[in-house]
């Protein structure tokens, strides 16, 4: 087994830039493809509605595996066990609540953007430009968030500098979506989705033939090297409601990220859409319990120590593992396979902003519903350039900021800005034009509002510096305790009055605890006391949603219930 | 056959009736499933750390079946909804259809 010393990750990797390459050159020859076949709207923002189920349920699961998940799950399990596969579990469980709710109507209600379903009955403008505000901030929030994790992570594995790993990642994915909108986006999704599965099934293969393929084995190991604790559930839920919280938003946020809702709009039918939800589902989950078994592995045969010295988070256990069983050639294939996981994540959100913009504000909001086909895609590919420059710059500003908020966020205000008004719409007939807008604004600023106010930025990011302080002085007061009592012991030794030392330990003990008492007092307090603010901001949004739609009947809307009911269930008159 | 012209005939029809009310009742069921297992699993990991402690054979606990088995039952309710779909709902949705004369 390698040595911190032994392992080349963080140097330049010939091998992986290779496979990177060849990854890049086959999907510019697709986008290439793409761009010839692309020339309506509905080539561009759905690829024509010819992806089948199967080709869709490859392509979702290519959206929603980054590499965060890839890399971040691994280094979770690897580091903190048992913990880390609860967190693995909450990212798969909205995608039968997709199913179930959603993706029928969706399909069938739609024609590009999960706005036009929301706008379907109700006033398009005002919901237009609502829904597009919702769908903006999440696709941005979740952008920051890949562009940063994007540069730390292709520094660390291909040793390129920071810049320029962005810089690379954006241009390209600028490239993909400009030239080859929805057609091109869609392959990369699925050869990302392809590689990364393959990738990560070779990687539990070879890590299971070190076990004899048994996990008891496996099991067994890892409890002799890390005692029974690595197995069982440790601080990762201590709070309940805050797990809660949490559960909600990653559920129900699922459910309301723009670019996989968009997704729905690439299958010719309900049917299609229901079956991809089906495959997507299935290969998510198989990714999620491969990646668990790649972070018990490498904590077993890398080892924690040096699987936190290449990277404090844990994120390089996968590409250990893979380094120690496979070399430097599997290694640098998946590094490839990271970097192409990350360049398909943010291609997808990017043209999710980019149809918010183009179809919901420009053609919905300044248009009023009125513009040419090609003036639309022309808006959009220009959106497309200034989301990608917006992403660059900010995955620049944001170098060396710790945003693991962010995608809490982002899921928050996806379940609390996206998924009620989108819900609502669908099934009660006495939604109102004011209860959505209402609802989406609610969720947006409530959501965003209480994590500012939340632990995770009011305490960990605003109030760093004095939580380290307060931090530093609790170590320092346990320093010196420790160092009193450890004199007094050694007095122990030399005096007969064993007695009245040991009621100086005690009474040295007793100041020490007050102290840190005292200190603890210090340590700043976030104004909101959850993690999350899921719980509240969705609740919030269903509520307002409600509320307003109740004080104000919008006789309108409800007589087109009918019509969109038919629609929804049946498919009648669906593009 | 009489062709259902207007869109309450439709709504009024028997076989719509009963697509749509079969589909909001296997939909809302799946999604109470769903939703109990899921947040069950995290009430076991909030209320009841000893029980998923507890080994099951070897090193093994049972926290981790339990884990893994709430990632694979997601999968399974999905195929339980496409299987009904399949047979049940898009039959309905044709004959609706044909009567429609669409």
């Amino acid at each position: 087994m390698p040595q911190a010393s032994q392992t080349i990750i963080g140097q330049f990797n010939p091998v992986a830039v290779m496979f990177f390459i060849l990854f890049v050159i086959t999907t510019l020859g697709i986008t290439y493809w793409a761009a010839k076949r692309t020339r309506t709207t509905k080539d561009f923002y759905a690829a024509g509605r010819s992806v089948t189920g199967f080709q869709n349920g490859l392509a979702l699961a290519g959206d929603y595996m980054s590499a965060a998940s890839f890399l971040g799950i691994a280094g979770l399990v690897s580091t903190k066990g048992y913990d880390g596969l609860i967190y693995s579990v909450g990212w798969l469980v909205g995608w039968p609540i997709i199913m179930f709710l959603i993706s029928e109507p969706l399909r069938n209600l739609g024609k590009y953007t999960f706005a036009d379903v929301v706008a379907y009955r109700l006033n398009q403008r005002p919901i237009r430009a609502a829904a597009a505000a919702g769908s903006l901030i999440t696709v941005l929030f979740y952008l920051i968030a890949q562009m940063v994790g994007a540069g730390t992570l292709i520094k660390l594995m291909f040793g390129l500098p920071y810049e320029v790993a962005i810089v690379v990642v954006g241009t390209l994915m600028i490239a993909y979506v400009i030239f080859g909108g929805m057609i091109a986006t869609t392959w990369v999704q699925i050869i990302k989705a392809a590689l990364l599965l393959g990738g990560a099934t070779l990687l539990v293969i070879l890590t299971m033939a070190q076990f004899g393929f048994s996990y008891g084995d496996l099991f067994a190991q890892a409890e002799a090297k890390y005692t029974a604790k690595f197995l069982e559930p440790g601080g990762l839920v201590t709070n309940p409601v805050d797990a809660f919280s949490l559960g909600l938003a990653l559920m129900f946020g699922t459910a309301g990220l723009p670019h996989i809702l968009m997704r729905f709009y690439t299958v010719p039918d309900a049917r299609e859409a229901r079956k991809s939800v089906f495959y997507a589902t299935g290969f998510i989950g198989y990714f999620y319990i491969l990646t668990v078994t790649i972070g018990f592995g490498a904590a077993v045969l890398v080892g924690q120590d040096i699987i936190t010295s290449i990277d404090k988070g844990g994120n390089m256990a996968g590409p250990l593992l893979a380094e120690a069983l496979g070399g430097n050639l599997f290694l640098g294939f998946l590094a490839a396979v990271a970097f192409a996981t990350i360049l398909a994540v943010v291609s997808g959100l990017t043209l999710a902003g980019a149809s918010a913009f183009s179809h919901d504000l420009f053609v919905g909001v300044i248009r009023r519903g009125v513009a040419a086909e090609k003036e639309e895609v022309k808006v959009a590919k220009i959106a497309t350039i200034g989301l990608g420059v917006t992403a660059i710059l900010l995955g620049i500003l944001f170098k060396g900021q710790n945003v693991a908020f962010l995608v809490g966020l982002t899921f928050a205000i996806a379940a609390s800005a996206n998924f009620p008004a989108l819900l609502m719409s669908i099934t009660w007939k006495k939604f109102t034009t004011k209860g959505a807008v209402a609802s989406i604004y609610t969720g947006l600023f409530t959501a965003s509002i209480l994590i500012v106010l939340s632990p995770t930025v009011w305490v960990d990011i605003i109030h760093k510096s004095e939580k380290a302080a307060v931090e530093k002085e609790i170590k320092a007061i346990e320093t010196a305790s420790k160092e009193k009592i450890n004199a007094l012991e050694q007095q122990k030794a030399t005096t007969k009055d064993v007695a009245v030392i040991d009621a100086s330990i005690t009474a040295e003990k007793q100041q020490a605890d007050a102290q840190i008492k005292e200190a603890k007092a210090k340590m700043p307090k976030a104004i909101f006391p959850l993690k999350n603010p899921g719980i509240y901001s969705m609740g919030a949004a269903f509520l307002i949603g409600i509320l307003f739609s109740l004080f104000g009947r919008e006789k309108e809307a409800e007589a087109k219930y009918d019509a969109e009911k038919l629609r929804s269930y049946i498919g009648i008159g669906a593009e | 056959m009489s062709k259902l012209k207007s869109t309450q005939e439709i709504l009024q029809d028997e076989d719509f009736k009963s697509l749509s009310s079969q589909k909001n009742t296997i939909s809302l069921i799946l999604t109470i499933l769903e939703l109990v297992l899921y947040f069950g699993f995290i009430a076991l990991i909030a209320f009841n750390k000893p029980f998923l402690s507890q080994k099951l054979s070897g090193a093994i606990t049972i926290g981790i079946p339990i884990a893994v088995g709430t990632i694979v039952l997601s999968w399974i309710f999905t195929g339980i909804y496409i299987r009904w779909a399949n047979s049940k709902y898009d039959v309905l949705v044709k004959k609706v259809k044909e009567k429609i004369g669409g």
